[in-house]
């Protein structure tokens, strides 16, 4: 099963210019679902309101060069390792959700581009990364969702307690199920539950990328913006009017460790 | 000086939903984000602003001391164990405090005042309270202001 390629298989029943339409619109429909968030929300008329305030406030001047290499910092440690989330299970979580989904797409779209035909030979390898990448999303995804959504660890609410906010990451989950189950059936030769789940995987699919404007995808475009800007506000000395940072020995305070935000 | 919180620092961890006393740091249910959701029963005891690991929570100040332009921020170093806070004012004006953090870790370090040395009348009668100035980390004693420097107008 996790070394063939679902796409040239399907290529026997519909056709590859379908499939690669198919991506395009839910391309198109992320850019479009982005844009309007971003004009109802005006969330990039604040970051940039914000940057022009912090240059307002900053103490020392930043070079090209110097600001590249907090760039390259924030993308290194913040955007790449997702290291504001500490080093615990959320940042494990996350990790295996934002790669496995990050693998699971950039191999969809070369399998439905390069490989989608009967007449094709896709390599070992890309089939391998694609069930890889669904199986990642879903260890992070779920494990996320069942123990660690701060709704469930923080608020005590039970784990089947849908909000909007939800909808990004069960959309995403159950795609990458739904295409799990799919290839599987359709590798076991089960004629009837191939086209249901493939059909399920593809409406998913619609839900997740046509519900951009209300879900939280476009959290993955914002965030390194944000931390960007944090960083550079570091550099420049206005640190969005924070404190300068203690000069006092270690361990002056008691300086508690942080613990699991649990003790409802 | 209630709290509220910067969207796009905030990571939802929910230590400040754990720690309020008075339950009123949420989760948002369309971002997934820390929100204080009734402002006026906020009690300023300032646990969300310090437990939170990105500095994500400020507190809004009174307009009769910090009108619009003001800000109010704090910084938490968990290796040295202190608070800072930075005041600024419309004017520009800044005033910066630095404290060593005290909050002992949950359900520990409850103080057995039944096993402690009876207090003599002298440390009944001290300003001081139970385990001050040491407690405190500070060697020369609480600080004291001279009464000449009191405001005008205040009478003790």
């Amino acid at each position: 099963m996790i070394s063939i390629n679902p796409f040239s298989v399907l290529s026997q029943s519909v056709p590859s210019i379908a499939m690669q339409l198919y991506v395009v619109v839910m391309i198109v429909l992320v850019l479009v679902g982005t844009l309007f968030d971003i004009i109802h929300k005006k969330n990039v008329k604040y970051f940039f309101q914000n940057a022009q305030k912090a240059k307002k406030q900053a103490t020392r001047t930043t070079e090209v060069g110097e600001k590249t290499s907090v760039i390259l910092k924030t993308v290194a440690s913040e955007i790449l390792t997702t290291s504001e989330l500490g080093a615990g299970k959320r940042r494990i979580a996350h990790l295996l959700g934002m790669y496995g989904t990050i693998i699971f797409w950039i191999t969809s779209g070369v399998m439905i581009f390069c490989y989608s035909s009967t007449a094709s030979n896709t390599p070992t390898f890309i089939p391998l990364l694609w069930h890889l990448g669904a199986i990642m999303t879903c260890v992070g995804g779920y494990w996320f969702w069942f123990f660690l959504r701060v709704d469930v660890l923080a608020e005590a609410h039970p784990w089947y307690r849908l909000i909007q906010a939800d909808l990004f990451v069960l959309s995403l989950v159950i795609s990458a199920t739904f295409a799990l189950i799919w290839s599987f059936f359709q590798s076991m030769n089960v004629s009837g539950l191939d086209t249901l789940f493939l059909v399920l995987f593809g409406l998913s699919n619609v839900v997740l990328f046509g519900g951009v404007y209300w879900s939280k995808f476009a959290h993955m475009f914002y965030k390194p913006g944000a931390a960007i800007q944090k960083n550079l506000a570091e550099a420049d000395g206005s640190r969005d009017n924070l404190p300068t940072p203690s000069d006092k020995p270690k361990q002056f305070g008691l300086g508690i460790k942080r613990e699991s935000p649990k003790h409802y | 000086m209630p709290t509220f919180v910067y969207m796009t620092r905030c990571d939802g961890c929910g230590h400040c939903v754990d720690i309020c006393p008075s339950d009123i740091m949420h989760i948002d249910k369309v971002t997934r984000r820390a929100v204080n959701i009734e402002p006026n029963m906020c009690w300023e005891c300032y646990s969300c602003v310090k437990a939170c690991p990105n500095e994500a929570i400020d507190a809004r100040g009174y307009a009769d001391f910090a009108p619009m332009g003001h800000s109010v921020r704090v910084l938490r170093d968990e290796e040295r164990g202190t608070i800072s806070w930075k005041i600024k004012f419309r004017n520009g004006k800044e005033k910066n405090f630095e404290s060593p953090i005290t909050t002992k870790p949950w359900g520990k370090h409850i103080p057995k005042l039944a096993e402690e040395e009876v207090p003599s009348e002298e440390d009944i009668n001290s300003e001081h309270l139970y385990y001050e100035p040491n407690g405190l980390n500070i060697d020369t004693g609480l600080p004291k202001i001279k009464k000449e420097r009191f405001k005008q107008g205040v009478y003790y």
